[in-house]
């Protein structure tokens, strides 16, 4: 049955978690994600559903115990904020190698170092550009509501699961920190031991008398075999550019000028609409909701129809730099960003469309 | 109808839990809503802060810099948000330790003085609803009825007999509250 609740986006997570069937949760608490941990701890999964549910010594012992989940074919999960996840970038780069499917949910704030636990999406580059080492990806979902954190946990499982590849929520302070009304999917019981070899014939079930055994590794050291499995990890990632792109747009048909921004901007930004329609400016809105696979031909597309691009981040200007390989140089592109924990205000958003395109 | 509140005091005084209370008796209205806290050092000791959207359409920006009411629970708060009110819209205070008073003509203003009320009838527990019936009275949105529900589905079960005394600290607060300065109401919530 589907159930309307309160929650916080981080409470969400959890219980999105747990209804999907997943098998295993490992984390450490990181202001502001800890709800993640502490709301699956105080619903007792174990007893219900048999999710595991373990708080690691580190985030790097957390990743790793993902990696290992991953390996068994099992659907596991880890969460953290941006200084943890810069630790797990090792973990995730092996995972990535071994082609184990697992969900990561980085609930931004600001940077760099400690920084602070105010939102930021200052993790851009480390998201969207693989963050570890080696040529690899994510695949990258980025929730503007906390209905979309509920939502984006089955669907990062599956994009995970199809690809082999890990899936990141690219979340932050505000989204996971505030409180929305939230439709929560029915129960689905976790995969059987049966499924499981059924389902992912790949996965560490231990060796049967009808296969050759399973490796999962990271390591070739014979370079043409290393060559051979970077030029399959990089088709799988032009399939996902092919067909996963997703995204959103507001007010686009008649837009003159465009603004691009993800979560919590994306929320900002929809306001500053609102805001600069009813000051007569046409202004549209287009929301990446993978920002890998990046919504590369949309804004192509739209660049021939606007006179100016803005994007809005809580950053220096990161994504900005992927909007400009789009535009490839069709219209003006601009970025408007605060950071360090402050959230632009849609005001100064209509100010900064203003400034940047209708001078004088 | 679209209404931006935001509520600010010290930390402990029930700030968060009052928005939330309002968020949920605005669900309970079959409304969308949204509850956005300060989070972290604000609320270890120092001031704390929500901003509570309850609307009839969908919310966009759920952080705001202007507001249509601001409920302010001490000096600290008056002198930041005072001048985020809407002209037309409503701030209510609660008078206690305010030296600096809020002076805009533009917007109406109402003094609650719940800390001094919780003081003499001992409902020091109840601070926040009385504060929250000085907003019901202010500005009738949510109802009695979707606020006990609203704090129903909020307080754990072993608290659920502390719901009478919640209501009663509603009643004192639409009772006490009074107005500052009332502009005429031609900018009401009706119009938004």
């Amino acid at each position: 049955m589907k159930e309307v609740k309160l929650l916080k986006g981080n409470e969400a997570i959890a219980e999105a978690a747990i209804r999907y069937g997943v098998d295993g949760y490992f984390g450490y608490p990181i202001t502001p994600q800890s709800e993640i941990m502490e709301t699956l701890m105080a619903q007792h999964p174990w007893d219900t559903t048999g999710m595991v549910v373990l708080q690691a010594e580190s985030e790097t012992a957390s990743i790793n115990m993902v990696y290992g989940g991953a390996g068994c074919g099992k659907k596991v999960m880890t969460s953290s904020s941006s200084p943890g996840m810069s630790l797990m970038q090792e973990g995730l780069s092996y995972i990535a190698g071994a082609e184990l499917p697992c969900v990561v949910i980085n609930v931004v704030r600001g940077g760099p170092g400690l920084g602070t636990i105010q939102p930021a999406q200052s993790d851009y580059f480390q998201s969207v550009k693989g963050g570890g080492h080696g040529d690899y990806k994510l695949i990258v979902l980025a929730p503007s509501s906390v209905q979309e954190m509920a939502d984006f946990v089955p669907l990062a499982f599956e994009l995970a699961f199809k690809y082999r590849n890990p899936a990141l929520i690219l979340s932050d302070g505000m989204i996971g920190q505030m409180m929305e009304k939230v439709t929560l999917p029915p129960y689905q019981p976790r995969w059987t031991e049966q499924e499981i070899e059924q389902l992912h014939p790949w996965a560490t079930t231990g060796k049967k008398a009808h296969r050759s055994k399973n490796v999962i590794t990271s390591l070739e050291l014979l370079s043409d075999e290393q060559e051979r499995h970077n030029q399959k990890l990089q088709a799988k990632y032009q399939q996902m550019q092919a067909t996963e792109v997703r995204y959103e747009t507001f007010s686009c048909e008649d837009a003159d000028y465009l603004l691009i921004a993800y979560g919590s901007s994306a929320r900002v930004c929809q306001k500053a609409v609102e805001i600069a329609r009813e000051n007569g400016l046409k202004v549209g809105l287009l929301r990446p909701i993978t920002l890998f696979p990046f919504p590369t031909e949309a804004i192509h597309k739209l660049a021939q129809q606007v006179k100016g691009i803005l994007t809005v981040e809580m950053s220096a200007g990161q994504m900005v730099e992927d909007v400009r390989l789009a535009v490839e140089g069709k219209t003006p592109v601009a970025h408007f960003g605060r950071f360090g924990g402050i959230i632009p205000s849609p005001g100064e958003v209509v100010d900064a469309i203003k400034q940047q395109f209708i001078k004088g | 109808m679209t209404e931006e509140i935001i509520i600010a005091g010290f930390g402990g005084q029930g700030v968060l839990s009052m928005g939330k209370i309002l968020a949920y008796s605005g669900m309970m209205m079959g409304k969308e809503v949204s509850w956005m806290p300060s989070y972290g050092p604000e609320m270890r000791g120092g001031t704390a802060n929500v901003t509570v959207i309850i609307s009839d359409n969908r919310i966009s920006s759920p952080v705001l810099h202007e507001f249509d009411t601001a409920i302010l629970l001490n000096q600290q708060s008056v002198t930041k948000f005072e001048s985020m009110v809407k002209p037309g819209g409503v701030l209510i205070y609660d008078g206690n330790g305010i030296v600096s008073h809020p002076t805009r003509k533009d917007i109406s203003i109402y003094r609650v003085d719940a800390s001094e009320e919780a003081v003499r009838s001992n409902m020091q527990k109840t601070f926040n609803m009385i504060v929250t019936g000085a907003y019901m009275k202010v500005k009738p949105i949510v109802h009695m009825a979707d606020v006990l529900k609203g704090l129903k589905s909020s307080l754990p079960s072993r608290h659920h007999h502390l719901l009478p005394s919640n209501e009663k600290a509603i009643e004192k607060g639409m009772e006490i509250v009074v107005p500052v300065n009332v502009v005429s109401a031609n900018c009401c919530v009706n119009c938004h």
